[in-house]
Parts: C-alpha cells; structure tokens; sequence
C-alpha cells in the first residue's frame, strides 16, 4: 500500500483507509499479543479477573440530532465495545476537548445528556478531564470516553470466533444513525422519522449469554463502516464466509429512501444501537425471540449464515433473485452526482 | 405504488429472466452507456442473472471518469487559491488529477465543501461574503439544466462573489464519436434513464439510423433493466433498429422542454476533451458570454493544460468499451478505490469501482 504524506479524512471513516492506518502506523510501532487482537474491547487478564478495556473518542457533526446528541452516543458507545465482549460494564471515564467559545447551555444540554445515559445504563461516569482550545483549533466539543469491564470466565466471544454454520442475526433495523447524521448535514429535510438509534446494548448482551450459555460466537457493533465492514473483518479474522439474504435485512423505509435520495447504500451506514451476533444455529431461534422480547431486539432478524469458505468473502444474495460481493468500506462514503 | 420494492421484486424479475432467456437467440452486443446502469447491474446482482451469450460493456457515461486531467488539475489549482471556496459533488472528491485530488488539497487546507444541489453552493456564496464561492461543475444533461437556473439565480440576486467551473459534457454527440469506432460492434444500446428525462428518447433516433442500432431507454430497478434488454433481444431477433422507450414513467418523446431551453439559454456547446475519447466536437457546454461574470474559467483566467494519462492506466480503453477491468495490468493492484489511478476506480460510477466493489471474489 502507498502511504499517502498526510492524514485523509478516509482515515477516520472505519473503512480500509483505516485498517491500513492501523496497521503501518499503529500496530507496526505499538503491537503486543492484546492490542493485536482489534477487537471492540481488549481483555486483560490480571489473573484473579477479566477485564474488558476499551476507549473511544466522539467528534461528529452535527452535536444535536434527531435522537440524541454526542453525549448519548459517546456513553452507549463506549458502553456497546464493553459489551461486545460479554462484558458487564463497570465504569466509564469522560474527557473533553472544548472549543473556545463553545457556549455554555449547549454543554450542559450534553452533560445533562450523558446524565440521562448512564442513569438507565447503571454506569457511572467514575473520571474526567477538560481541555478548552483557541477558537478554531477544535469543533465546539470532542469526547473520548474509556470503560472497563468484567468478563465471566467461560466467556469467549470474539471475531475469530465464529464458525461455519452459524446464524448471523442483527438486532434490528439497519443504517438508521448514518442516514441521520448524513441529511442534518445535507440540509434535507425528508418526511419520516429519521431518528438515530443510539442505545446501549449491555442488557440485551447478559440476556442473551444466559439464555443461551456458549451459542453467543461473536458480537460486533457495527459503527463506522457499516455492517458490510464488520461482516468482513469478521470473516477474515475467523478464515470463513458470510452470507447474507437482501430482503431479511430489516431496513426502515425512511432509511430506504433517504438513501435512495443521497446515493447511500445502507450496508455502509453507521449503527448506534444495534449488534450483529453470529450464534450457534440451534440456538438462533430461541435467542431471536428472546431479543424481540426486549426493546433494544424489537426488530432482530437472522439475516445470513456463516460458511466454510472462500475465507473473507462476504456475499449478499440480492432481492432480485441475485448475488454479488460485498466488500469492505474503503473511504467517506460519498453522496452522488447523478 | 412505491416505484421502488415493486421493480425489486423478485416475482416480476423471474419471469423476466426466463424471457431473456428465451427471447435471446444470438450472441449479443449491448453497451450500457451510462455509469449508474453498471452500478445498477452490479448492486441487485443481475449480472449472475444474465444469459449465456448476452455482453453488457460499460460506455463513457460517468462525467467524473470522462473529467480529464486539465479539468482536474485545473480544479485543484482554484481550490488552493486563497480566499476561494470550492463546492462539488461528492464523486469529484477522490478523483485524482496528475498532481492529487481535491480530498488531498483540503487536507493541506484547501476549502472543499461537498454539496447536494447547485443551489447549495449559491447559499454558500451568500454565507461566505468575504469569500469566492466557485462551483465545481460535472455532469451530463440530467445536471446542466439544474446549473444554469442557479446560474440565472445568482444573476437574479445580483452576487458577486459565485462562479461556476463548467467542466459539463453532452452526451450524443460522444455517442456519434464511439459508434463511428468499426471496431466497436454493438447490437443494442441502453441508453441513460436520467439523460433522457431530460433531452427525450426522441434524441437517439439519429444514432438509430446511422448506425442501424437498436436504442432502449431504461430506468435503474432490476425490472427495468431486464425489461430494456428484452426489448433490444427482440429488436436484434427481429432485424429491427429502432428507438424505444422502456422508461414511460419518468422519460417521455421530447423530453423536458422547459430544462431544455434552461440549459441552451446559459450554456453553449463548444469542442471538448473527454478522457480516453479524445477532443469530440461540439461536446462540452461553455457558459455564455452574456453570463461571463459567472464563469469561474473567464474570472481567474484559466488556461487548461492536457498532461498524458498515467502509464498503464486503461481507462481510455475501457470507457470505449474495448477492455474489461480485469484486463487492466493496474486493476485491483497499484489501482483501487483508495488509490485510483484513473478516475473510473474511483467515481461510484466507474466501472473498475463497480467490478471492484461487487465482482470481485
């Protein structure tokens, strides 16, 4: 891969450009056997417990939007990379970089968010740190939060984890917050209820587990880069195949059309409130209804399979009777000229 | 009726299959000129649908991959101009010129915005008085008529500080340029849904005659598709060539009249180069003098400089129709989206980024 000189906005967009800035800059200076794995959360084992680490870092524009706001996103985000390794989250740290000028309603109005999140997720925030810089060298408010987390032993879900055979179910209707975010910034108004989906899926995860002791494989949130990414790490971590039928994927007709508008394809669109599980396939059916007993799996589907091979490969049979490859994001995704 | 699901629906599309497969008797021939007909073909799959012996060869109408290097570098070279403000499309963002592309000249600090409508740079040039707004401009007929009512706007509202970089191309006569190629040896062409909204199925009976081609105006769902590629399968069984419009509910004879007039009363065809084609006469769409205080090129004094296409790089060959990406030495190697080489990786309608996205594997 040519190295480009300088930071691209592809870099931060989930995709390839990202994986391949992991992978020179990152792991080629930083690797150890934990950070290697690139998993939602590391595991540390200090030999009494598991504990799950993860950190992430919020900067999307707009901070307001149709259900939510940064501060939302940045809790049930932080809380779902817990959570996608069976962990029950512990605690959160919260670290703020403000931008002069920033006024001060609009910050509380996201404290007063991030209040909201962690009450109904039961996760305080345990730390912070503020930061302000000059006006212009930020975007009004960036966060990065860290949590930890307690992993059960006898819990092992990971990407290398799943095998042929497996279901690949997603707990609900797909690209809801990417489609959002992408029409505040369009400026298009569009009829419907586009709404992000942020929530935290921790409690939906522990459901699950006990229920269904050991069929959990792998959980993913399928963030930046869309579900089309996640299914194809996945796929090349564990060495196998995905695939995926078109018309069981659950997509809001809003979402439908807004992306038919904006030239989007939803398979690439963030999800904020969503997992994709690959189980064991006798489980799948008690597990799918399970989840749709909850509010967080009210629209959950098993939308593929996992199989042998070729490995890495992701493919989507299409509504119309079709198939064809479904590849990882390679950049931004961009809106279209015609 | 959503126009969408049901021209999905895989209980229409199999009894199309099967007529294709019946109706086809021969070996055929189609291109299917437009970009967002590859991306369509590759994204519901109905290229594993398709009969043995039916050959869908992508044409040249992408305006991003057809944009070419002295557009490009030109384009660059006004971004990083102070007090300038570019606003494009999204496709233009990534495609590289001969020194980079837009995406890298903003992240050294150029000023590129990426817009939804002509009308939004516009309302950019009235949020930003102290800056020079200019409009990138790409595309064919379905685009133009949209930019010249903003072009009509702005001289409404009398601003100073918009202009339009009109890089625009019409589609016939390139058509005229490719068929008169003997090597190329088509049956039937699907021509542009979108175009055609706009300029009328009407605009192809000249190519029809000419060239005794069996002409199909077809919109974007898997039905539409498949039901244009019977039609020119019966046309080619029964000797005919002729123009016929698979897309009633969106394209009608003449077109759109009033887009028609917008387009002709700003703009004014002047020769032009397409990337891989070559200079076409009479083929790119130059703002009027009248409107000269709008036109990017006239206020910064811009003289386009040709630069050779990099080596090994087919996109020429493949705009043509004459090779396939898979025959291109740079494909899915030294050229992917994240790299383009040329700009038919990188547009979301070229056809190495359709093979690259959905082929593959």
């Amino acid at each position: 891969m040519k190295l480009t000189e300088t930071i691209l906005l592809d870099h931060g967009s989930g995709g390839r450009a990202s994986q391949e800035l992991i992978k020179n800059i990152f792991l080629s200076h930083l690797a150890n056997p934990v950070l290697a794995c690139l998993e939602d959360s590391a595991l540390v084992d200090t030999g009494s417990q598991q504990l799950a680490f993860t950190t992430d870092s919020y900067v999307v524009d707009p901070i307001f939007f149709p259900g939510g706001d940064i501060g939302e996103l940045a809790i049930n985000g932080t809380i779902n990379d817990l959570a996608m390794r069976g962990a029950k989250p512990l605690c959160l740290s919260l670290g703020l970089i403000l931008e002069e000028g920033f006024p001060l309603e609009e910050l509380k109005r996201v404290i007063l968010s991030i209040q909201g999140a962690c009450r109904r997720a039961d996760v305080p925030v345990v730390t912070g740190d503020t930061k302000v810089v000059p006006k212009g060298k930020g975007d009004k408010i960036f966060i990065n939060t860290s949590g930890i987390g307690l992993v059960d032993r006898g819990v092992h879900i990971s990407a290398g984890n799943a095998r042929p055979g497996d279901a690949v179910i997603l707990s609900g209707s797909m690209g809801d917050h990417g489609i959002t975010i992408l029409a505040q910034r369009a400026g298009i108004s569009l009829q419907g209820n586009l709404r992000s989906d942020t929530m935290a899926l921790h409690q939906l995860v522990q459901r699950m587990l006990a229920e269904a002791p050991g069929a959990v494989h792998t959980l993913r949130d399928p963030t930046r880069g869309g579900v089309a990414t996640s299914l194809n790490e996945i796929a090349d971590a564990a060495g196998v195949a995905v695939e995926l039928d078109e018309s069981a994927i659950p997509v809001k007709p809003e979402v439908g059309a807004a992306c038919e508008i904006l030239g989007m394809d939803p398979l690439y669109l963030a999800n904020e409130g969503k997992c994709l599980a690959l189980v064991a396939k006798e489980d799948a059916g008690r597990l799918i209804d399970l989840m749709r007993s909850l509010p967080e799996g009210a629209d959950a589907a098993v939308i593929g399979r996992v199989m042998e091979g070729p490995a890495g490969r992701v493919l989507l049979k299409t509504a119309a009777g079709g198939s064809r490859i479904v590849q990882s994001l390679t950049g931004e995704p961009l809106p279209r000229i015609c | 009726m959503k126009y969408v699901s049901e021209f999905r629906d895989k209980k229409f599309i199999v009894p199309l299959v099967d007529e294709l497969r019946r109706t086809i008797d021969r070996p055929l021939r189609i291109m299917e000129v437009c970009g967002t007909h590859t991306m369509a073909i590759f994204r519901h799959g109905l290229r594993s649908l398709m009969p043995e012996g039916l050959e869908l060869i992508s044409g040249p109408g992408c305006p991003v991959c057809v944009t070419s290097n002295a557009h490009i570098d030109a384009f660059i070279e006004v971004a990083n101009r102070d007090g300038v403000r570019v606003a494009i499309f999204g496709d233009l963002y990534r495609v590289p010129g001969s020194r980079g592309s837009l995406a890298k000249a903003q992240s050294m600090g150029a000023q590129v915005e990426v817009v939804y409508s002509p009308m939004d740079a516009l309302t950019l040039a009235g949020k930003y008085p102290q800056q020079m707004t200019v409009f990138l401009s790409v595309g064919f007929e379905t685009t133009i008529p949209l930019v010249a009512a903003t072009i009509l706007e702005a001289e409404r509202r009398k601003m100073g500080n918009f202009t339009v970089f009109s890089a625009h191309k019409i589609m016939p006569p390139a058509l005229t340029a490719l068929l008169g190629d003997p090597e190329l040896r088509l049956d039937g062409l699907l021509c542009p849904g979108h175009v055609s909204t706009i300029i009328g199925a009407a605009a192809y009976e000249p190519l029809a005659a000419a060239y005794h081609l069996s002409c199909v105006v077809a919109g974007f769902e898997p039905v539409d598709v498949l039901q244009a590629v019977i039609m020119l399968a019966r046309q080619a069984r029964e000797g005919r060539a002729e123009v016929e419009n698979a897309y009633g509910r969106a394209v009608s004879w003449h077109g759109n009249l009033r887009a028609q007039q917008l387009m002709h009363e700003v703009f004014e065809p002047v020769d032009c180069q397409w990337r891989g084609l070559g200079t076409i006469p009479a083929s790119g769409m130059a703002i009027r003098d009248h409107f000269s205080r709008f036109d990017a090129e006239k206020r910064f004094g811009i003289r386009l400089t040709e630069t050779p296409e990099p080596k090994g790089c087919l996109c020429g060959q493949i705009l043509k129709g004459r090779k396939t990406p898979a025959e291109c030495p740079l494909f899915a190697g030294r050229c992917t989206p994240l790299n383009p080489v040329g700009p038919c990786m990188v547009s979301t309608e070229g056809t190495c980024a359709a093979h690259y996205r959905f082929g593959r594997g």
